[in-house]
């Protein structure tokens, strides 16, 4: 276990970067997620690795470096929480625009406004919907616990590159700055720049050399070439459904009631489902692990065989509508979520279930 | 086994460390852990409390309604979690500043007057060592070889001639557990 | 004589440096864009660093600069260019990146990049084409807009009480420590020019030796948004904008110089 550590969510991002490969981070201190620019900066990846770390004087610069380091082919990625999010969703925009290879990382606190600095899922619709202007879309990785803080990385840049696209690593407070056991990765070498030139010459800006110039942007002033650019991105879109959803059943099999919830609610609904069965509800967890692309179909399967679902979130019901959208009206959907940093406990959850969801209390008597 | 515990008290007196070093322990046990803080501005001369899971499996939930044990280390502590404590359960505290006592007949409630001991041992700093000890006379879910190796794994390097002390902590702790409920308080013997 | 018989190599004084796309500029005839274009394809023509040369874009009416640079750029957001153009720098120090800014980009949405940037001394060159107005929205304010100036958005003049001085950004970052090389130039005549050429060349060098960060400001003309001839714009420039702009080297080698 000689890399088996005990580590806080936001810890265990900041060494999985060091360990990606990743070329840079640039970042702007918030709570709570400030640990992951103070572990970069005592670790001193540059002297690990090479990996350049740059406290930036805003998020919105912080997003525009990002933008910078992307458009030459490096691995570049930054992180914030919900405020600072919002401000850099004009570079996220951008990046989508212009098919740019990153990963964000939003430590969700409470809003709106200044809100609150306690755990929040309130920036699903932010996250999953678009956020920024325009038709984009981004990857969206939930994780639930410090050790998938630490795997999202690497799997979040190599769908980045993937694609060509920006990538969202969505955690929260609680998962930020919670410590639990964390195996890490062994470290992976930076790609060299000559290699970086090698792989992506055909659209990084390296420098014009034995090719024609290349060209970052998102700017098409005609509306054809522009609507062609979007519809590339639709592609994309399609494709990340298709190849790349993620999503973990839990105790699904002989499920009545089903309880669909990512990240920190997922771990919380775990327990929720737990005592349910301990008192005979037969109840399971469906925890989508991608936001977007998000399990639809999944969903829409598990409504033939379950009597209602509860859809639970630290939020007032966001992502009910997609469960919603999902099971096209075959069972009864309920949101339940506390909101503003409050957390709700399992026994919350399952309370809810029982009320909104197992009203006539058939199965009691089972 | 699955130990769901709660530390709650001042900033600045060591909550958070000490559950860290039980987490810690926990990890060189190979058990599964997991650390949620109370976070933020109140963090810093108001309350702080932090939630440790130790266990067998996989965990599920960090937060929690319920707990095994509370370790409560102040008054807007104890009115906060004294009922939260699960019906069987443990509750340890320290009586230093504490005006409204435990009172629940349905849980085990036990003193370690840590500040005291803290005091006596001439460094304040080791109070939360000694609470610790407290703890594991009454719930030895690590053993005390894992702690001190744990206390190697997240003190720095230049603070590793402290481990000694802390050991003593731990030790003095385990020794001046008493049951809360006995008219004549006395050292609780446990295997 | 005909016209084809004129047209020869030999009688060519004057051409478009190498580095120059054949897209038809986009900028009003008689405006100052095109000519810094086609001075800094030259420097890094001559400097032979083109293929280790990244330029950064803005927002504005030099958005599609990369249509005629025929070098390898990135359109930056609205003001964000010194912070692309950082990334860029720190991430690739062996190569040579610069920012091609107008006042509306570098001077008001992008203030806090730039001057952070400049805090830094970030590795990199900094061309700032100030013509005191916004040009491709159609004439609006600009932080640079002469006081009394009559634009879009200050219909009866420019006035200090309500819309504040026009902000000499040149003089405001040569102060910050990071800054190693800072000069206001022209191009509306060839002496001008040749000025400028100079200073471009000098600011790329720096990059080359590792000084830090170099600040080219061009004062030049918009005789579109400020309604005028080119020539009557030009020479208006002359007698207005340089009065409030002087021109000259503000900082060199790191150390203020007295101009005016």
């Amino acid at each position: 276990m000689s890399d088996l550590k005990l580590m806080k969510g936001n810890e265990a991002l900041a060494e999985a970067a060091i360990r990606a490969g990743a070329d840079a981070y640039f970042g702007y201190p918030i709570t709570p997620q400030s640990e992951v620019i103070e572990y970069l900066m005592a670790e001193c990846p540059e002297k690990r690795t090479g990996m350049v770390v740059l406290q930036a004087e805003s998020e919105i610069a912080a997003i525009n470096m990002v933008y910078g380091a992307a458009s030459t082919g490096k691995r570049v990625m930054t992180s914030s929480s919900s405020p600072g999010i919002s401000l850099k969703l004009e570079g996220i925009s951008y990046l989508a625009g212009a098919e740019l290879p990153a990963v964000i990382v939003n430590v969700v606190r409470g809003g709106p406004g200044l809100g609150t600095i306690q755990p929040s899922q309130a920036d699903y619709f932010q996250s999953v919907k678009g956020g920024g202007h325009g038709d984009y879309k981004l990857y969206v990785l939930a994780p639930a616990s410090v050790q998938e803080m630490a795997d999202f990385v690497a799997d979040a840049f190599e769908i980045a590159f993937k694609y060509r696209a920006p990538v969202l690593i969505l955690s929260d407070g609680m998962i930020g700055q919670m410590m639990e056991k964390v195996e890490l990765n062994d470290q992976v070498e930076r790609m060299s720049d000559e290699d970086i030139i090698q792989k992506y010459g055909s659209w990084a800006t390296t420098g014009k050399k034995g090719r024609e110039r290349n060209i970052i942007t998102s700017l098409d002033l005609q509306p054809e070439k522009m609507e062609a650019r979007v519809q590339a991105l639709q592609k994309k879109y399609e494709r990340m459904e298709n190849e790349d959803l993620r999503y973990e059943k839990i105790q699904c099999d002989d499920a009545e009631f089903l309880i669909v919830a990512y990240g920190s609610s997922a771990r919380i609904a775990q327990k929720a489902v737990q005592l349910g069965r301990e008192k005979g509800i037969k109840v399971g967890l469906l925890r989508p692990i991608t936001l977007f692309p998000y399990p639809k179909q999944q969903l829409f399967k598990l409504a033939d065989q379950v009597k209602g679902i509860l859809s639970v979130e630290l939020n007032t019901g966001q992502m009910v509508e997609d469960v919603k959208l999902s099971v096209h009206h075959k069972v009864p959907v309920a949101h339940f979520g506390r909101t503003g940093g409050s957390i709700h406990t399992p026994e919350e959850i399952l309370e809810a279930l029982e009320e909104n969801i197992i009203k006539d209390g058939s199965i009691r008597h089972h | 086994m699955t130990e769901e515990i709660i530390i709650a008290g001042f900033g600045g007196q060591g909550v958070l460390s000490m559950g860290k070093i039980l987490a810690y322990s926990g990890v060189i046990q190979d058990k599964e852990v997991s650390w949620m803080p109370s976070y933020g501005p109140e963090m810093r001369g108001g309350t702080a409390n932090v939630t440790v899971i130790l266990s067998d499996e996989r965990i599920s939930s960090p937060y929690l309604k319920l707990y095994d044990t509370a370790i409560i280390l102040n008054q807007q502590s104890m009115d906060k979690f004294e009922k939260t404590v699960k019906k069987g359960g443990v509750l340890i505290y320290d009586p230093n500043g504490i005006t409204q006592h435990p009172t629940r007949q349905d849980i085990k409630i036990y003193q370690v007057e840590g500040y005291r001991l803290a005091s006596e041992l001439g460094n304040k700093k080791v109070f939360n060592m000694i609470v610790l000890g407290g703890f594991l006379k009454i719930k030895p879910i690590v053993h005390l070889e894992s702690v001190i190796e744990a206390l190697k794994k997240s003190l720095p390097e230049r603070h590793h001639n402290l481990i000694p002390l802390n050991k003593e902590a731990i030790t003095i702790g385990m020794q001046n557990l008493f049951s809360h409920k006995l008219e004549h308080q006395s050292a609780v013997n446990h295997s | 004589m005909e016209v084809l018989d004129i047209i020869r190599p030999e009688n060519q004084v004057f051409c478009k440096s190498g580095l120059m796309t054949d897209a038809t500029l986009s900028y009003c005839p008689g405006c100052g864009h095109g000519t810094v274009h086609n001075l800094m394809m030259e420097v890094i023509d001559e400097l032979g660093i083109v293929e280790d040369t990244i330029g950064v874009a803005p927002v504005g009416c030099s958005v599609l600069a990369y249509d005629f640079m025929d070098i390898d750029m990135t359109q930056a957001a609205h003001g964000r260019a010194p912070a692309v153009a950082t990334a860029i720098s720190r991430t690739w120090p062996n190569k040579y990146v610069f920012t091609y800014q107008g006042d509306g980009d570098l001077a008001a949405i992008g203030t806090a990049e730039t001057i952070h940037a400049c805090n830094r001394g970030e590795n990199i060159v900094i061309i700032f084409v100030n013509n005191g107005i916004y040009g491709m929205t159609g004439g609006q304010m600009a932080p640079t807009t002469l006081v009394g100036m009559h634009t879009s958005t200050s219909p009866y003049g420019r006035e200090v009480e309500t819309m504040g001085s026009p902000l000499k950004m040149s003089e405001l970052i040569a102060n910050l420590p990071g800054t190693y090389y800072v000069t206001r130039q022209s191009v509306h005549t060839h002496k001008h020019a040749r000025k400028a050429k100079k200073a471009i060349k000098t600011a790329f060098q720096n990059t080359r030796l590792g000084n830090g960060l170099s600040l080219v400001e061009i004062v030049s003309n918009c005789n579109s948004g400020w309604k005028m001839t080119p020539n009557e714009s030009n020479i208006w420039m002359e007698e207005n904008m340089f009065a409030n702009y002087p021109l000259g080297d503000i900082k060199v080698k790191g150390k203020l110089r007295q101009i005016g």
